[in-house]
C-alpha cells in the first residue's frame, strides 16, 4: 500500500499557486486575462465584458468575486421550447401590447451584487422595461416589450449571466399564498385596533368601579365597545369559527371548538348584558384573546418562503427536448413529446422518458433516479429510463413511454402522493378533550350548587365559568413554543415545512437512512490504491494517461498524483484509446498500459477479477499492478451521529439503491441490530418503509433524490437532504442542509424537550384556570378580574413557551 | 353657584364625547394605513429595499473599463 486517503474535490481544489478569478472567485487553473483581471474560463470573461460594456461593473464592488460560473457549454437551443405560445402563456402573469410581466424563481441569487444586476437588466437590453427582485423568495419580476426582446431571449440572457431560472409549469401554488398572508395580517390588524380601543374604553368602568354617574357616558361607551367587538367576532375570528365547524362535521373536537365556544359564549353574554344596561360584559377579554390567538397562529405558520416542500418529478424533468422531426432538430415542450418520437439527448442532459436507444455511445448516470453511484454502458436497443443523465457524446433515442408513464414517475401512481400526510394528530386535541370534560363537569357542578342556593345566579355562573377557562392558553403555549423552535431549527439549518412536523419528530423510533447522498457526500470521494508500490515513472505515466480521460474516475485518478507526481514532462502517448464503461488504453513510451474495470485488464484472455464495486484496475506492460479503491467520503460527523443515536436505542436502517460494496464499512459504522439494506428500487424503498410502520414503528426517513421521494412520502417524517436548500428537494416535511445532518441526534432530542415545555405552559395555565374558575363559580367574576386575568396569563404563557424553548435549545447545544 | 358648575360638567362632558370620537377616528386612520400598506406588499419583502437603496449611487459614475484586445 502507498498511499491512502488522498482526499479529492471535485468542486474547488485549494492551491494557492493559481489566482482567483474575477468574476467567481474560483481558482483559475487556465488562465484567461483581459485588462488585468483574471478568469477561469471564457463564459466568466463574457460576462464580465457584457457588464462591462454596460456599465455595471458595480457588481464587483458591492462583494467580492460575486459571479456564477455558467457551468458546461451555453447550448443554443435549449430554451428554444420558451417560443411556444401556450408555455409563455403558462409562465406570464400580464401580457399587452407594450409590456409582458413574468416572474421566475432564481435560486442562485445568494447576495447584494446579484441584486444589483438583476434590478438594472434594462440596461443590458433595452426590450426590459423593469426588473424587480424580491431576495428571501429568490424571485424576479421581470417586466419586458414583446416586440423587442422574446420570452425565450430573457431567459437566455439571465442563464446566460449566470442565473438561469428554475421554471416548472407545474408549480403555481407560490403567488396564492402571500395573498393569504396578507389576509391574515388583515385579521391580525383589525383585532388588534378594536381590542386596544375596547380596552382604553373599558378602563373608566374598572376605575369607577361600575358607577359612572355622568348620564349617558356609561352608555355610550358600552355601545361604542358593542360596535368595536363586532369586526373582531365576524371577521377576525371567522377562521376559528370555520375550523371548529369543519372539525364538527367530521365528528372530531379539535382546539379549535372549546375556543369557539368561549367565544360564542362571551360575546353573547356581553352583548346581552349591554342591550339590558346590566353590565359592561367581557368584550375587552374576549376579542383579546382572539388577537392572541391570532399572533400565535401567525408566528407559528411563518414558513420559508423560498423553499418547496412538495415538489414532484415535474420539477426534475427538462421541460424542452430536442426531436428529431423531418431531419431538423427541434426543441419542444416535454408535455408534446410524443410514443415514437426520435429526442436528442446532450451531454448532461436528462432523458425525459423512458427511450430506446437508437444511435451513441450511452454512459448513463442514474444516481438522481436510483442512488447508483457508478454511471451505467447502455448499448443499442437498450431501455433507457426517464431520470438518466447522459454523460459525454449525444445519443438519440426512440421514445417508448410518455414522461407521465415512465418507470421513475409511475411512482407518484401510488396512493402515497395523493393524499396529504397529516396522519399524526396534535396531542394538544386530545388535551383540549379533557380539558372540555373536565370544565363541563365543574360547570353542571357550579350550576347544580346555585340551583340549590340561588337559582338567579345559575346562568351568570355557567356563563361565566365557560368564559373564564378558555382553553386557549393551551393553544398559546403551544403555537408559541413550537413557533419558535421551527425558527431555532432553521437557524441550524433544518427547514420544517410546518409545526406540526415537530411533534411528528419527537414520537420517532426508528430512523431510515438513504446512502447516496445522504450518507455519503456526492461530490467528494477518497482514493486508495491496493497492490505493488507503483515507482514514480509509473506514477507520472499514470497520470498522463488518466488526464487524457474526461472520466470521473479517471479525473480522480490524475489528481491523487497532482500532490506527488509534479514533474511535467512531456511523455508520448500512443494509441490512446478509451472504452466507454469499460476502461482506457494506450501506449506511453512504448509500454502498453491499461486502466479500468477488472474484466476490461485481462491477462493472456482471463480476467484478473471479477468486476466489484468502485474499482479501477491498472496493469503497465503486462503485470497487473494493483487497483485503485473510489470510496465515497461520509459526511463528516457521521459516526458519532450513529454512536450517538445507538446510545439513545434508535433502530437504524440504511436503504440504498447502490450495490453493496460499503456494507462492510457501514457495518463497522452501525451496530448489529441495525439493517443494511442495498440494491432497492424506489418502489422497494416505499414498501420497506410501510412495512417497518405496519410493524408499529415509526420512522424517520432521511435521503434525498427522486430514489426516495416514495420513502419521503410513506414516512412519518421524510428529511431531504440537500446541499444547497434553495435547490430542488423532492416532496418532504423538512429540508435540513447538508452540513447539518450530522445534528439529527440532537435535532430529535429537542423536539422531544419541545413536548416538555408545551405541557409546562399546560401546567401554568390550568394554574390560572383554576384561579379564574374559583372567582367564576362563587359567581364573583368581574369584568376586571377577566380582564386582568386573561391578558395576563396568555402574555405570561407566551413568554414561558418562547423563553423555555430558546433555553432548552441552548441545553441541547443547537 | 352650583348651577354653574354643573354646567361647565356638561361642557366637559360634551367635550369629552367629541374627543373620543375623535381619538378612535385617529386610531381607525392608522389601521386603515396599515392595512394598506400590507395590501401594497410592503412587508412582502424586507430586505431587498436595504439593499436597493446602496445601488443609487452607483448608476450615476461612469466606471466603464476601457478594454483593448490584445
Amino acid at each position: 500500500m502507498i498511499f491512502t486517503g488522498t482526499k479529492f474535490f471535485f468542486i474547488k481544489t485549494s492551491v494557492k499557486a493559481f489566482p482567483t478569478c474575477f468574476h467567481c472567485g474560483d481558482d483559475c487553473t487556465t488562465l484567461i486575462i483581459k485588462g488585468e483581471k483574471n478568469f477561469c474560463c471564457e463564459g466568466c470573461k463574457q460576462v464580465y465584458l457584457l457588464l462591462n460594456e454596460n456599465n455595471l461593473c458595480s457588481y464587483y464592488n458591492f462583494e467580492k468575486n460575486p459571479g456564477i460560473k455558467v457551468k458546461g457549454k451555453f447550448l443554443n437551443n435549449r430554451f428554444d421550447y420558451l417560443d411556444d405560445d401556450a408555455v409563455i402563456q403558462k409562465l406570464i402573469s400580464f401580457r399587452s401590447d407594450s409590456q409582458t410581466n413574468v416572474s421566475f424563481l432564481l435560486p442562485q441569487m445568494h447576495c447584494s451584487s446579484c441584486i444589483f444586476l438583476l434590478e438594472n437588466l434594462h440596461r443590458i437590453n433595452p426590450g426590459i422595461t423593469s426588473s424587480q427582485t424580491n431576495f428571501q423568495r429568490k424571485e424576479v419580476f421581470i417586466s419586458y416589450n414583446e416586440t423587442l426582446i422574446s420570452l425565450r431571449e430573457v431567459v437566455e440572457l439571465l442563464a446566460f449571466i449566470g442565473y438561469e431560472p428554475f421554471i416548472s409549469l407545474s408549480d403555481s401554488g407560490q403567488k396564492k399564498d402571500s395573498k393569504f398572508d396578507r389576509k391574515q395580517i388583515f385579521k391580525i390588524g383589525v383585532a388588534g385596533f378594536c381590542f386596544s380601543n375596547i380596552m382604553m374604553l373599558s378602563f373608566p368602568e374598572y376605575f369607577s368601579g361600575g358607577i359612572i354617574e355622568e348620564h349617558g357616558l356609561k352608555e355610550t361607551f358600552s355601545w361604542i365597545i358593542f360596535g368595536l367587538s363586532l369586526p373582531v367576532l365576524f371577521y377576525s375570528a371567522s377562521d376559528i369559527f370555520r375550523t371548529a365547524f369543519k372539525g364538527l362535521q367530521q365528528k372530531s373536537v379539535n382546539i379549535d371548538a372549546p375556543i369557539a365556544l368561549a367565544i360564542i359564549i362571551t360575546f353573547c353574554r356581553s352583548y346581552y348584558e349591554i342591550i339590558t344596561g346590566t353590565g359592561a360584559g367581557y368584550l375587552d377579554s374576549g376579542s383579546g384573546i382572539i388577537f392572541f390567538i391570532l399572533i400565535g397562529r401567525w408566528f407559528q405558520n411563518k414558513t420559508y418562503e423560498a423553499l418547496s416542500f412538495d415538489r414532484d418529478y415535474q420539477s426534475y424533468f427538462p421541460l424542452g427536448v430536442t426531436v428529431l422531426r423531418n431531419k431538423k432538430e427541434v426543441n419542444i415542450p416535454a408535455t408534446k413529446l410524443c410514443k415514437g418520437d426520435i429526442i436528442v439527448v446532450k451531454n448532461e442532459e436528462m432523458v425525459p422518458a423512458d427511450a430506446v436507444l437508437v444511435n451513441g455511445q450511452a454512459f448513463i448516470d442514474y444516481s438522481f433516479v436510483s442512488g447508483e453511484n457508478i454511471p451505467l454502458t447502455k448499448s443499442v436497443g437498450d431501455i433507457i429510463y426517464a431520470g438518466g443523465k447522459q454523460i459525454g457524446a449525444s445519443l438519440k433515442l426512440q421514445v417508448v413511454k410518455e414522461s407521465s408513464q415512465s418507470y421513475i414517475t409511475r411512482l407518484w401512481n401510488n396512493e402515497v402522493f395523493g393524499k396529504s400526510k397529516n396522519a399524526a394528530k396534535s396531542f394538544i386535541h386530545p388535551w383540549s378533550r379533557y380539558f372540555t370534560t373536565a370544565l363541563f363537569i365543574v360547570a353542571t357542578g357550579a350550576a347544580i350548587f346555585w340551583y340549590l342556593n340561588d337559582p338567579s345566579k345559575i346562568w351568570p355562573v355557567i356563563t361565566s365559568v365557560l368564559i373564564v377557562a378558555c382553553p386557549c392558553s393551551l393553544l398559546l403555549s403551544a403555537t408559541f413554543t413550537f413557533g419558535n423552535m421551527q425558527r431555532i431549527f432553521g437557524k441550524h439549518k433544518l427547514f420544517l415545512k410546518n409545526a406540526t412536523v415537530i411533534e411528528t419528530l419527537a414520537g420517532i423510533d426508528t430512523i431510515v437512512f438513504d446512502k447516496t447522498g445522504t450518507i455519503t457526500q456526492s461530490n467528494i470521494a477518497d482514493i486508495k490504491f491496493t497492490g505493488e508500490d507503483l515507482t514514480l515513472d509509473e506514477k507520472l505515466l499514470l497520470k498522463k494517461i488518466t488526464a487524457q480521460s474526461s472520466h470521473t474516475y479517471s479525473k480522480l485518478i490524475t489528481s491523487s498524483f497532482e500532490d506527488e507526481v509534479m514533474n511535467d514532462e512531456v511523455a508520448a502517448i500512443n494509441d490512446f484509446k478509451e472504452y466507454a464503461g469499460k476502461g482506457i488504453s494506450a501506449t506511453v513510451n512504448n509500454i502498453p498500459v491499461k486502466v479500468g474495470a477488472p474484466t476490461f485488464i485481462n491477462k493472456n484472455g482471463k480476467s484478473i477479477s471479477k468486476n466489484e464495486g468502485s474499482r479501477v484496475h491498472v496493469m503497465i506492460g503486462d503485470s497487473p499492478k494493483g487497483y485503485f479503491e473510489i470510496q465515497n467520503k461520509y459526511r463528516e460527523g457521521f459516526e458519532d451521529l450513529v454512536r450517538e443515536l445507538h446510545k439513545s436505542n434508535y433502530e437504524m436502517h440504511v436503504l440504498s439503491g447502490d450495490n453493496d460494496a460499503e456494507r462492510q464499512r457501514l457495518r463497522e459504522i452501525f451496530n448489529s441490530k441495525s439493517s443494511l439494506c442495498f440494491n432497492a428500487s424506489p418502489q422497494d424503498k416505499l414498501d420497506y418503509i410501510k412495512k417497518l410502520q405496519d410493524a408499529g414503528k415509526k420512522v424517520l426517513m432521511i435521503g434525498d433524490g427522486l430514489n426516495d421521494s416514495g420513502a419521503l412520502m410513506q414516512s412519518n417524517v421524510g428529511i431531504a437532504v440537500s446541499n444547497n436548500a434553495a435547490r430542488f428537494t423532492p416532496a418532504c416535511d423538512a429540508i435540513i442542509d447538508g452540513e447539518a445532518v450530522y445534528k439529527t441526534a440532537r435535532f430529535i432530542d429537542y423536539a422531544k424537550a419541545g413536548k416538555k415545555v408545551v405541557a409546562a405552559g399546560f401546567a401554568l395555565s390550568i394554574l390560572y384556570n383554576f384561579i379564574g374558575l374559583s372567582f367564576a363559580v362563587q359567581g364573583k367574576l368581574d369584568p376586571v378580574v377577566a380582564a386582568i386575568l386573561m391578558p395576563a396569563s396568555s402574555i405570561s404563557i407566551v413568554a414561558l413557551a418562547s423563553l423555555l424553548s430558546s433555553f432548552v435549545a441552548r441545553l441541547k447545544k443547537l | 353657584m352650583q348651577l354653574f358648575l354643573r354646567s361647565i360638567k356638561s361642557i366637559f362632558l360634551s367635550a369629552l364625547f367629541i374627543l373620543i370620537g375623535i381619538s378612535i377616528l385617529v386610531a381607525a386612520v392608522f389601521l386603515i394605513a396599515f392595512l394598506w400598506s400590507v395590501n401594497d406588499g410592503q412587508y412582502d419583502d424586507d430586505y431587498t429595499p436595504s439593499v436597493r437603496m446602496l445601488f443609487d449611487d452607483e448608476l450615476t459614475s461612469d466606471n466603464t473599463e476601457s478594454i483593448t484586445e490584445k
